[in-house]
């Protein structure tokens, strides 16, 4: 009796649980995909796979890195069926660049602000023009591959700090410079691309 | 007094982990006098926003895929 009202148990709460994953995970596979069908394919066959296999899996505390786990299978399978050769991102991130690390370019060495933040005109409303995404995306594209993909694994597909470590294997002080990093470019790239070239060309306008 | 790189570092890991008191006290005295940093304070906290409204279009214009004109 012991043992059935466990069993139930167990299947009652993988099946809400894998449901409050799919989000996440459909995100996943989207920037691997790029292709919303083919993701959302991958993601219900990954949940497929993890409901008919939850004896497979043990604890709570990693659902969601065994759901991406199975994820990545199936992604890897699908880029197989399209007989194109697998992606593999499994590059030490560890090992990152010296340069992309050092916020000197930031910073002077005692600390203060090389040339620091200006105050953004309006960042909600570039939220709605559509010119702003494409110079969002170009500032995210320029950052350096690993970096990108920390940062998109964070801030896109919405993993926590932890589990971005643990899905590439980033030790805990790599990932909070690598995050830091990417802030402080993101940023000034934003500055520059955008926020500055609006004010200057507000200015025109006045003059 | 924490230097804008300390600062801008905390700051960036408030966005990932909850500090302590300590180290959002520090931050909420240092933003008071410097601009620079709580500009950066505000634009980390868009950039997240932004990540956000990425994914989402990013999805929408997957999902519309244009007809080539």
């Amino acid at each position: 009796m012991l043992l059935k009202s466990g069993t139930e148990t167990a299947s009652k709460l993988s099946e809400a649980a894998l449901a409050e994953h799919r989000p996440v995970l459909f995100r996943y596979a989207l920037l691997k995909l790029r292709d919303p069908e083919w993701a959302d394919d991958a993601v219900q066959e990954s949940l497929l796979a993890a409901w008919q296999s939850t004896s497979a899996f043990q604890g709570k505390a990693g659902l969601r890195t065994w759901l991406i786990g199975i994820l990545k299978h199936k992604i890897a399978d699908h880029w197989r069926r399209m007989e194109r050769e697998v992606v593999t991102d499994t590059f030490d991130l560890n090992e990152m660049d010296a340069k992309d690390n050092q916020d000197d370019d930031f910073f002077l060495s005692n600390g203060n602000w090389h040339s620091g933040p200006s105050t953004w005109q309006d960042p909600e409303g570039a939220l709605k023009q559509q010119e702003f995404w494409t110079i969002y995306e170009t500032c995210q594209n320029n950052l350096p591959p690993k970096m990108a993909q920390v940062f998109m694994l964070r801030e896109l597909v919405g993993l926590e700090a932890e589990e971005v470590c643990r899905e590439t294997g980033l030790s805990d002080a790599n990932y909070w410079v690598t995050m830091h990093r990417a802030r402080l470019r993101l940023r000034e790239c934003l500055e520059i691309r955008w926020f500055n070239q609006s004010k200057t060309e507000k200015e025109k306008c006045h003059a | 007094m924490r230097s804008c790189r300390d600062i801008t570092a905390l700051v960036s890991q408030g966005l990932d982990k909850k500090l302590s008191v300590g180290e959002r006290l520090a931050i909420g005295l240092h933003v008071m006098m410097c601009s620079r940093c709580r500009n950066f304070q505000n634009q980390s906290q868009f950039i997240r926003k932004a990540a956000h409204g990425y994914i989402e279009q990013l999805q929408n214009r997957l999902v519309k895929k244009p007809e080539s004109d």
